[in-house]
């Protein structure tokens, strides 16, 4: 980033969030611009989807604060966060299965008539045009998420999250369940959303996915965020050295390097 | 379709005699009537239901020597569904939504009572005291469900400890502040609501309901029809519609036939006639007696209830809770509030029973509605509400509690004595559960 004297769209400071003893988010601060991918990458257990939760209001943080283009705001559960434009695709998806896949798109805020009804013809209609974007093959709109694979279902959960103009949209493994062709869609979606001004949060396994994606890349490590680098200063095998050893690369020593190519 | 391979084995083995042949065009009908039910979009566990039903009625008929199927029996019978019907109503709310309430049939009697005491010892004058006694009992009932809501929802109580202590609670202050007593009579415009000759439509009134159900049946049909087509969705083939809505409307005006072919009692017809100076035609006035109110009540909370579980945000959101309740919570619905408005629901649909009850009984007694908590589960659960949560219909659980009153009134007829009653009921509770279980499996296979 060149120029980074504006405001970020999302701030988070010295967040923490401790699980009885363990402390799975241990004073971390991290920003995101509009219009930029942040990769999120760590071990299993590094904190990256802790973190995330608390934007999404799934979890509150024992203390720290966000901010929203520079405003203080309180986050205590997700229809706060939605009302600041903060969609999330969970890793989990978190689809409820024995219901549509415009039911689930719509889960929340639900479109309804003039009395109030359930209008679920609009529902179906709205997702029928979303998935025809996202998933050209997905046709099984009136069957229960359960029956669907795990391809679809991820569809579903990517839908639901880019359908209402989020701000902020945060992707917990967004490609995890996706086949080769899927994935491609995903990658050029984020691209898309990207230069609409939408700042994402991708946290992902694969380190190939998120440098292709992001502008920055942040590692976590115990909790703690090692280092946030921009995307062309740094080589993946510096990232991977990161994320097993949790140091900067200036950090680590040639013995450490050496035990890491054993 | 997994019946395909069992049809060709019957057909591939041995030489193909003549029952063997029969067998094959038996099973090619089955798979190809299978198909046929699966393009009209029936809910096929609520087919099975009325078929199974139907099974019952014909053998208890067989079996009685006709005894059975005879508009006065069926009369009775739905009147002595309603009470169960109306609970379970609730109750598969509360058990789509992963949660269970034990305490109904203890707030039923508790509401019951209550109802009786306005009646009998608070108001006993006032013109309007059935109105005042319904008030009470719907808001009593009301603010219980949300009590016993609130602890489950917001204070993270098992919904099952939670109804087992209200079971315990409401039925002990009932014994406590009744003293045994038993109060009656209730006020006769009261009394209307328990049914009976009196507490009935009659004739005509009964041919209206029906024929303003037919036209919602019909208008439901050719409003989705038109929907569907706006949104240029695929559309349910038109005989499959003409045929809903032939067999709906059949269905309907049938039932109206046998409450209307159902008449006063003879003596009842009599003071009637005396009492309105008519002179009585020879073999005495038939006066049909038409649909009893308790099931009309049991009608419209079933409609009400149908569209507030699937056309409403609250009723989605139920399903939601229960096919997910974390998905739920993210999808940015208010669980815990929407966990108490079902209870406060139930405890309205007690509250309705309760009053139907009553003034059947035409008494506040402290034994009322006790068991009835059991066969309220019961009857949502015959009817494919699941424990898994996420799964069950309104109309199957009315089905349910029809179906086990059908057996009980069955045995009944049949002097089968209670403890044996309660034997197969319980059989048949768990066989229903089971082949559903089964058959489930099978099919997502």
């Amino acid at each position: 980033m060149t120029a980074p004297q504006t405001v970020p769209l999302v701030a988070m400071r010295d967040i923490r969030v401790a699980f009885g003893g363990v402390r799975a988010v241990d004073d971390v601060t991290i920003d995101l611009r509009a219009g930029e991918v942040v990769g999120l990458v760590g071990g299993n257990g590094a904190g990256k989807s802790t973190l995330m939760r608390v934007l999404s209001g799934a979890h509150v943080a024992d203390s720290g604060q966000i901010l929203i283009e520079g405003q203080p705001v309180t986050i205590t559960n997700p229809r706060d966060a939605k009302a600041y434009g903060i969609e999330t695709i969970y890793q989990n998806l978190a689809l409820a299965d024995n219901v549509d896949a415009a039911a689930n798109m719509f889960l929340g805020r639900e479109l309804v008539t003039r009395l109030g009804s359930l209008d679920d013809g609009a529902m179906e209609s709205a997702t029928r045009k979303v998935m025809n974007r996202l998933n050209p093959n997905f046709k099984n709109f009136k069957a229960p998420v359960k029956s669907l694979s795990g391809g679809q279902r991820q569809s579903v959960a990517i839908a639901r999250a880019v359908h209402f103009n989020a701000r902020i949209l945060i992707m917990d493994e967004p490609t995890a369940a996706l086949g080769p062709a899927e994935t491609a869609q995903v990658r050029d979606l984020i691209r898309q959303l990207k230069a609409e001004g939408i700042g994402i949060f991708l946290i992902s396994h694969d380190i190939h996915d998120v440098f292709d994606l992001s502008d920055r890349i942040s590692v976590m490590y115990h909790g703690k965020v090692v280092g946030t680098m921009d995307h062309d200063k740094v080589t993946s095998d510096d990232v991977l050295a990161m994320i097993i050893m949790g140091k900067k690369p200036s950090e680590v020593t040639t013995e450490e390097l050496a035990q890491l190519h054993v | 379709m997994t019946d395909a391979p069992a049809t060709q084995k019957v057909t591939g083995g041995g030489s193909p005699g003549p029952l063997r042949s029969l067998l094959s065009v038996l099973g090619a009908g089955l798979t190809k009537l299978r198909s046929l039910i699966g393009v009209t979009e029936v809910d096929t566990r609520l087919l099975g239901m009325v078929v199974a039903l139907g099974v019952i009625w014909i053998g208890f008929n067989i079996v009685s020597g006709g005894n059975y199927l005879t508009p006065r029996n069926l009369w009775n019978l739905s009147v002595q569904s309603s009470s169960i019907a109306i609970m379970a109503t609730g109750m598969v709310l509360i058990i789509v939504s992963r949660n269970i309430d034990l305490s109904v049939g203890s707030l039923l009697g508790f509401v019951g009572y209550t109802m009786a005491m306005v009646q009998v010892v608070w108001f006993p004058t006032s013109p309007l005291v059935w109105a005042i006694a319904l008030l009470v009992g719907v808001s009593l009932g009301a603010i219980i469900g949300a009590f016993q809501g609130f602890i489950i929802a917001y204070g993270k109580v098992p919904a099952f400890i939670v109804t087992l202590g209200g079971y315990l609670v409401w039925r002990g202050l009932l014994f406590e502040y009744a003293q045994g007593q038993t109060l009656a009579p209730m006020d006769p415009t009261f009394q209307l609501l328990g049914g009976g000759p009196t507490g009935s439509l009659g004739q005509w009134p009964s041919w209206m309901v029906g024929g303003v159900a037919c036209v919602g049946i019909l208008y439901s049909l050719v409003n989705t029809r038109r929907k569907r087509r706006g949104y240029g969705f695929p559309l349910r083939p038109r005989w499959a519609d003409v045929a809903i809505g032939a067999i709906g409307c059949a269905a309907v005006l049938g039932a109206i036939l046998i409450a209307n072919s159902y008449l006063w009692p003879q003596a009842l017809a009599h003071n009637y006639a005396v009492a309105n100076h008519i002179t009585e035609p020879a073999g005495g006035l038939q006066i049909p007696v038409g649909i009893a109110f308790p099931v009309l009540i049991t009608l419209a909370v079933g409609v009400v209830m149908t569209f507030i579980a699937t056309r409403r945000r609250f009723g989605r959101y139920v399903f939601a809770i229960g096919g997910n309740p974390e998905a739920a919570e993210l999808g940015g619905i208010n669980v815990r509030r929407t966990i108490v408005s079902t209870y406060v629901l139930m405890g309205v649909l007690a509250a309705i029973s309760a009053a139907i009850s009553t003034a059947r009984l035409n008494a506040g007694v402290t034994s009322l509605g006790v068991q009835n908590e059991l066969d309220v589960i019961a009857a949502a659960v015959i009817g494919g509400t699941s424990f898994a949560g996420g799964v069950g219909t309104v109309a199957g659980a009315i089905l349910g509690a029809v179906v086990m009153q059908s057996l009980r009134s069955g045995m009944l007829l049949l002097n089968v004595p209670s403890p044996v009653q309660d034997i197969v009921v319980g059989c048949v509770l768990v066989a229903a559960v089971g082949l559903d279980t089964f058959l489930r499996r099978r099919s997502t296979r």
